[in-house]
């Protein structure tokens, strides 16, 4: 085996990012930490390289490969239980999510695990749901066993507190794909017996085949008007009881209409009936609807505290360790809690220090200190080494979860599209059951089979097809581009939505900045080039983030490596080093024993530089600020958008911000994540439609409440909180685009009624004359419902390419 | 001519059986997932393949000073 250490950049065999640090090479092939080397040598032993061959690089970086008795709490019977969806003597099954399931070498190693583990039966791997079915035998092999050689190869399953919730899984609705295939069958086949009566006319009239082929259609259109058009008949019922007229109001009206008309005449043999027309609106109807109703299974919007919080945790009793359900702690429980756990309660630290990631919570990436006594909230991730707390409140209660329990009974505000939708609604039946009625007067005193004829037109061919499916095809098209830019809305409601906001809110940490980079900035004594290699070098053993970000800061400068000796590290605290003829350390004022200044300078991180015994000076790290932030939001005021910002930090950024921004108001400091939530009640109580971009935990009252929530995230399997829509946030720059998107799609949406409107009144010119003929009605209904649709689509594609969303 | 409307019944139940299958597909999940099985085919060929010819190797990577 041999180990060295590269200078040139490479990509890792394993995962493809880049050897920025250590990298490690083995079997001639560079990997960028040992736990991707790890990886490829388990594989490789077992025989499973074809892994690579699929794909280049597909794993996952194994950048934090600790693993100790992080699963320890699957040897639990109880909670093992359940997870396990059924078992019998010989055989376990379960079924995990796995988020990092990406491409096909994943599939490929998800369902060769018999061969790491030969207690493993079988494994099958859903790719759209990035989930995996697992048998396995109990005797053979254990649940603990199972996990931890997913998580060793780099798919750790995801095993939180709602997976255990939900876990009889919801099966997929797959009704309305019953009814398309029942409405397209029935709407062939009465097209096909229809053509005889299109185009031999009145030769045709009076024959034997005339009467057969007319009943046949009765039959075949009767599963289409009981089952394919029940969602419409239903929810039009239901709105009639509720006195709204909502959008299937209209067009249950037209399909009864069809309906009791074409029996009528058929039974009295007066004519063939609209039965193809019938058929095909609930068929278009339907694939309109289905069109909508896009959606991306493998991405969770309605998330709360429960995905994110561990299933279980150590619990102390005297010096016994044992594993416990977190909806089982008790206040005064005393807790264990291990590197990268993540503490599910409100805590006291009882260790005497340890280091707090709430990047989840937050959005910040840098650690917070604890000292012995302090609280520690729910949500944060322990760092480095272990710590013994005591909890302080349950779950249930703690500070992070009331803000979901705050929001229950919130009530949904209609966004202006629907109004008006239901609005036009509303008149069309109006409207259009007026015509009718006068065409049944017009005509009754000369003819009454011309008028009864004449008002079943009407209602005919007034059908709202077009208001029904312009709306589904043009906003089932503007999310799936959307989708492939990488932002997920969760469906169609949030575009209209979106069109309706008038205030912007952003989250500073992490959305208005980077998570994950800062800007360094060093005060003191000059260093000289020597030295700053040195303290790259000692910074690049530590794996802590300020750390890393120093060490990246430096290697920037064009340092290159050397050697430092005698490394120690004291987590949270700092580490220290010699690189002759220095003795460095670089830490915490604290660590350095330095004054500890005022409070305004403790807010900021900073690493200070002691060489020798004296103090050289600090190095202090900024938030960088994404590079679209500030034309973001000037686009935004220049489109007529309020723009505030709510942060969790300290004052400290105002001047900059009221820089970026180019106002004073609306930027508010010291947000806790009731206070933004509250922000936002405000806000909308003002009778403002506010958008709230933020990315953590803390911004999830926030976007829970808003008129529509989007939540920023790095990379799609990231965890995002709950959320109208998600963002990659190389998409961030693109928002006031995407509402501008939202807003054509408005456009769009009331030039097609224009149009179909038009198609009507040509189509009642024919009905209140009484001389509309299921000819006319088969060829118009068809080509204003197709020339509809294309018009949409094609519109909405232009934008989306005007816009930048599409090439 | 009556035998147009035998030959019309019988296409409708031909086609009734196609419209009975599609229903079974979608029931039975088979339109769920459309890219592991696609991509499961591939596996399974090379799986044997690689079962039959590497045996010995497998063996001998096993051993821990054949790096």
């Amino acid at each position: 085996m041999s180990k060295a250490i590269l200078q040139t950049q490479t990509q890792c065999y394993h995962c493809g990012e880049n050897c920025k640090e250590e990298a490690v090479s083995f079997d001639q092939k560079n990997f960028c930490c040992p736990g991707c080397k790890l990886v490829y040598e388990v594989l490789s032993e077992n025989n499973l390289c074809n892994y690579y061959q699929l794909q280049d690089s597909p794993g996952q970086t194994q950048q934090n490969p600790v693993l100790g008795e992080r699963y320890a709490f699957l040897d639990n019977q109880e909670i093992a239980n359940r997870l396990i969806r059924f078992r019998d003597a010989d055989s376990v099954h379960l079924r995990f999510h796995i988020p990092s399931m990406h491409c096909s070498s994943c599939i490929w190693l998800l369902e060769h695990l018999n061969r790491l583990d030969g207690g493993i039966l079988r494994s099958q791997t859903h790719f759209i749901q990035k989930e995996i079915q697992l048998v396995y035998d109990p005797s053979r092999t254990s649940l603990r066993k199972v996990v931890e050689k997913l998580h060793e190869i780099g798919y750790a399953p995801e095993l939180n507190l709602n997976e255990l919730e939900q876990k009889t899984k919801k099966t997929q609705n797959r009704s309305r794909i019953y009814k398309i295939g029942v409405a397209g069958f029935a709407f062939g086949n009465i097209m096909l017996l229809s053509f005889p009566e299109y185009f031999a006319g009145g030769v045709y009239h009076g024959n034997d085949f005339h009467k057969a082929f007319s009943y046949l259609n009765l039959f075949l259109s009767l599963p289409v008007f009981f089952y394919s058009a029940s969602e419409f008949l239903g929810n039009a019922l239901l709105s009639f009881r509720q006195r709204v007229v909502n959008i299937d109001f209209p067009i249950a009206v037209g399909i009864v209409a069809m309906f009791l008309r074409s029996i009528y005449e058929i039974t009295t043999d007066s004519g063939p009936g609209y039965f193809d027309s019938m058929t095909g609106l609930v068929f278009f109807m339907l694939i309109g609807r289905n069109f909508q109703s896009k959606t991306y299974d493998w991405l969770s919007f309605d998330r709360d505290y429960k995905s994110y919080f561990p299933i279980a945790v150590s619990r102390l009793t005297g010096q016994k360790e044992e594993p416990v359900a977190v909806q089982d702690l008790r206040i005064n429980d005393r807790l264990f809690i291990r590197n990268q756990e993540i503490i599910p309660a409100d805590v006291i630290l009882i260790s005497d220090q340890a280091e707090i990631d709430y990047s989840f919570v937050s959005g910040e990436s840098r650690p917070v200190y604890c000292e012995k006594g302090d609280r520690i909230y729910a949500g944060g991730r322990l760092q480095g080494s272990p710590a013994e707390v005591v909890v302080q409140k349950v779950v249930s209660h703690s500070y992070i979860t009331q803000l979901w329990n705050q929001s229950s009974g919130k009530t949904e505000i209609k966004s202006g599209f629907q109004t008006m939708v239901n609005h036009i609604s509303r008149w069309f039946v109006v409207v259009t059951l007026l015509i009718a009625t006068l065409a049944l007067l017009y005509w009754y005193p000369q003819d009454v089979s011309r008028a009864m004829r004449a008002f079943t037109s009407v209602l005919v061919i007034a059908c709202a097809c077009a208001l029904a499916l312009s709306a589904p095809f043009t906003f089932g098209n503007m999310l799936r581009i959307l989708g492939k830019k990488g932002i997920y809305l969760k469906n169609a409601h949030v575009l209209e939505k979106l069109a309706d906001v008038d205030t912007v809110l952003f989250d500073k940490t992490g959305t208005l900045t980077h998570a994950e980079q800062a800007e360094v900035h060093y005060t003191g004594s000059r260093l000289n080039e020597d030295l700053s290699q040195a303290i790259a070098s000692l910074a690049q053993s530590s794996s802590h983030p300020l750390s890393r970000m120093l060490a990246r800061h430096l290697q920037a400068d064009g340092a290159s490596r050397s050697s430092v000796y005698d490394v120690k590290e004291i987590s949270g605290m700092g580490i220290e080093g010699n690189h002759t003829p220095y003795f460095i350390r670089l830490g915490s004022r604290k660590f350095l024993q330095d004054e500890i200044p005022d409070q305004d300078v403790y807010r900021l991180s900073e690493v200070g530089v002691q060489v020798n015994g004296e103090i050289l000076g600090y190095f202090q790290f900024r938030n960088l600020y994404r590079s679209e932030a500030a034309p973001l939001i000037q686009d935004l005021k220049n489109d007529g958008y309020r723009v505030a910002v709510i942060s969790g930090d300290h004052e400290h950024e105002r001047p900059y911000l009221e820089s970026l921004t180019g106002q004073k108001e609306g930027l508010k400091f010291d947000m806790q994540p009731l206070d933004k939530l509250k922000e936002v009640n405000r806000i909308q109580d003002e009778g403002r439609k506010a958008m709230m971009v933020g990315d953590g935990l803390n911004d999830a009252g926030a976007l829970m409440h808003s008129h529509v929530g989007l939540a920023l995230a790095e990379n799609i399997n990231n965890f995002t909180p709950g959320c109208d829509g998600i963002l990659l946030s190389k998409n961030f720059g693109s928002i006031h685009r995407l509402i501008r998107f939202a807003k054509s799609g408005h456009r769009i949406i009331v030039i097609s009624f224009i149009i179909s409107l038009l198609y009507n009144a040509g189509g009642l010119w024919f009905a209140v004359q009484g001389t509309l003929s299921p000819v006319i009605a088969a060829i118009l209904m068809p080509i204003s419902t197709s020339s509809l649709v294309i018009y949409t689509v094609l519109a909405s594609s232009l934008k989306a390419y005007r816009l930048g969303f599409k090439k | 001519m009556s035998v147009i409307l035998l030959l019309i019944a019988f296409s409708l139940l031909i086609a009734g059986g196609f419209l009975l299958g599609f229903l079974w597909s979608v029931k039975t999940g088979q339109y769920d997932d459309d890219v592991s099985p696609a991509v499961r085919v591939l596996f399974e060929n090379e799986l044997n393949h690689q079962e039959v010819s590497n045996q010995p190797e497998q063996y001998k990577s096993k051993n821990p000073d054949a790096v």
